[in-house]
């Protein structure tokens, strides 16, 4: 398996994620072929009936009782926000 | 004052022979003056501080039982502090301002802790070496051109420059152990869930876990007490009794079974480490200990593993900053898909991208077969292999890293073999058990690490092991000459 530049412009966009013209997009195809072949040994892994393991622990997803617990704080978390207008996260125009 | 131990220090306070205001101003102008050398420190908190420590003066007169009471620590800038910076070690989270605070800083503040600040640690905390930091690198206390380790490495170097008496950190992959074991430091990574994850800024959810970086296992365990237990904040938290670590400490190691994997011990290992290692079985075998090899066969699959599973994690956990909510926000976006790239494009650096773009690849159509599911059924391989050795022996030994610091810049041209240097840590993390690493010497000048790997939820028994072999050595005592004054 290697990388072609295309192909790590499309993994880019998938994860919206620019790599060009931030200083790190010379070296990243090479980086990322080197990994992708290091990874690559857990294929001539005999698994053959084991069952993936998602977790570490096998419990049971605890649930909270379902009472309010959290106030609301919007101006707290706008406040945090790079860009805000009349009490709303402003992003640019999305619907022309 | 400054290279007491937390034990000694709460003695000292309990007696009156210092207060807590003087201990914190103590820290507070080490961490002014020596700091410059060793970039330990993102944000340094004095106000929050002297006033903690005066809060904590007042309530030592009125006989408040808090066990920590007075006691100044640092927190790895991935906790979230309530109005404090929490950066992560991120350009994208430089602006950032926590409205919340992270369960295990609430639980550390009731048990009476003073914040000094926070520490450095690779973004993200994605790096064995603390070089990813947007902030810089972390410089080692015992000779300022090797790396502290990573990612824990700010806490790492502030203690062992004796700038803090402790620091928390997280380990997703070795990210206590490995700096702890650089830096000379006794560092412990819990069992998966026994420490709450609310307010630790997530990469791979299913490995993270926070833990104590301090001088000894007693202290370890000191703060361990303050910081496990089940919280309704996190659903990944385990509700099983938090044992008193402290009367654990004592118990004698007469006819404890360790185990000794042979796959620890191949090719990559310096021959001195392994001299170490072999000393440290002597030392502990003179209290009673019995040794037995063991086999983990999968060991050498865990950095593969690992490098699927946790860049998978972190891609998806990643994809809440997107120049929106809070955190950076690149300037005049064309449209919501440039605000997007952009913003995550020049907010994350290299290696952030790199696990990004590695998860979004083992994550897409046509290869989650064949990496992701692949990885998780290895990932069961590999804990079988803990589990089967766990029914021989009662705790596992070996080095927690190859070999001792390396030089900054040394590794980071080449990803894959900074990866390399988790090796032995990394196993632990896939099967969620706890593990702790301990000076074991030195090599070349530069303290070595060994680690022990415990069962689930035997913290107890690792922190006594430890605690055990720093009564009859002196490797924890050590402070590098430059930071001793």
């Amino acid at each position: 398996m290697s990388f072609s530049r295309e192909a790590i412009l499309h993994l880019a966009h998938l994860a919206r994620l620019s790599v060009e013209n931030t200083g790190d997009d010379d070296s990243i195809q090479d980086d990322l072929n080197r990994i992708v072949t290091m990874v690559g040994q857990i294929s001539a892994a005999n698994t053959e009936g084991i069952e993936p393991m998602a977790h570490p622990l096998d419990t049971i997803q605890r649930l909270r009782l379902d009472i309010i617990t959290e106030t609301n704080e919007r101006e707290i978390l706008l406040a945090l926000a790079p860009k805000t207008a009349a009490g709303l996260f402003l992003v640019p125009t999305v619907i022309e | 004052m400054h290279t007491k131990t937390i034990a000694e220090l709460l003695k000292i306070l309990d007696k009156g022979e210092c207060s807590s205001e003087e201990l914190t101003k103590i820290y507070l102008a080490r961490i002014q003056k020596l700091d410059k050398t060793l970039n330990s420190f993102i944000t340094i908190t004095e106000e929050f501080a002297l006033s903690a420590a005066r809060i904590a003066d007042e309530k030592r007169r009125k006989e408040d039982k808090a066990p920590l009471l007075g006691v100044p620590i640092a927190h790895k800038d991935i906790f979230c502090t309530q109005g404090i910076k929490t950066s992560c070690g991120s350009k994208m989270l430089d602006n950032f301002i926590s409205p919340y605070d992270a369960t295990i800083v609430t639980k550390l503040k009731e048990a009476g802790t003073i914040l000094l600040g926070k520490t450095n640690m690779d973004e993200f905390a994605m790096g064995s070496s603390n070089e990813t930091s947007f902030y810089g690198p972390v410089h080692n206390p015992w000779d300022p051109a090797l790396v502290a380790g990573g990612s824990s490495g700010g806490s790492a170097a502030a203690v062992a420059a004796n700038l803090t008496p402790a620091a928390t950190g997280t380990d997703t992959g070795g990210s206590i152990r490995q700096p702890a074991a650089l830096c000379g430091l006794t560092g412990l990574k819990p069992t998966y869930g026994r420490v709450s994850r609310y307010g630790m800024i997530a990469f791979a959810s299913s490995l993270d876990q926070a833990g104590p970086l301090a001088k000894t296992a007693e202290d370890c365990a000191l703060l361990l007490q303050a910081m496990a237990g089940v919280d309704i904040k996190d659903s990944t938290s385990i509700d099983n009794p938090v044992p008193n670590y402290n009367t654990m400490l004592n118990n004698s190691l007469e006819g404890l079974k360790i185990g000794l994997p042979k796959e620890f011990f191949g090719e990559g290992l310096h021959p001195e480490v392994e001299m170490a290692v072999q000393n440290a079985l002597k030392t502990l075998e003179k209290m009673g200990a019995k040794v037995f090899d063991i086999e983990l066969p999968n060991t050498k699959l865990a950095i593969p593993t690992y490098y699927v599973i946790a860049p998978a994690e972190c891609s998806s956990n990643l994809s809440r900053y997107d120049g929106v909510r809070f955190g950076y926000r690149c300037d005049n976006p064309q449209n919501l898909e440039d605000l997007y790239k952009r913003s995550r494009g020049e907010g994350f650096g290299p290696e952030v991208k790199r696990r990004i773009l590695i998860g979004t690849y083992v994550l897409s159509a046509g290869y989650f077969d064949a990496y992701y599911v692949q990885a998780q059924k290895v990932r069961k391989l590999i804990t079988t292999d803990f589990i089967n050795a766990f029914s021989k022996v009662d705790v596992i030994l070996g080095p927690t890293t190859p070999s001792p610091a390396f030089n900054i810049g040394e590794k980071t041209k080449d990803p894959v073999s900074m990866y390399l240097c988790d090796i032995y840590t990394i196993s632990v993390n896939l099967a969620g058990l706890p593990a702790l690493s301990m000076p074991g010497g030195f090599v070349q000048q530069c303290p070595i690490g060994i680690q022990l790997i415990g069962n689930y939820f035997e913290e107890g028994k690792l922190l006594n092991i430890a605690h055990q072999f720093q009564q009859l050595t002196d490797w924890h005592q050590k402070t590098p000459l430059t930071f001793k004054e």
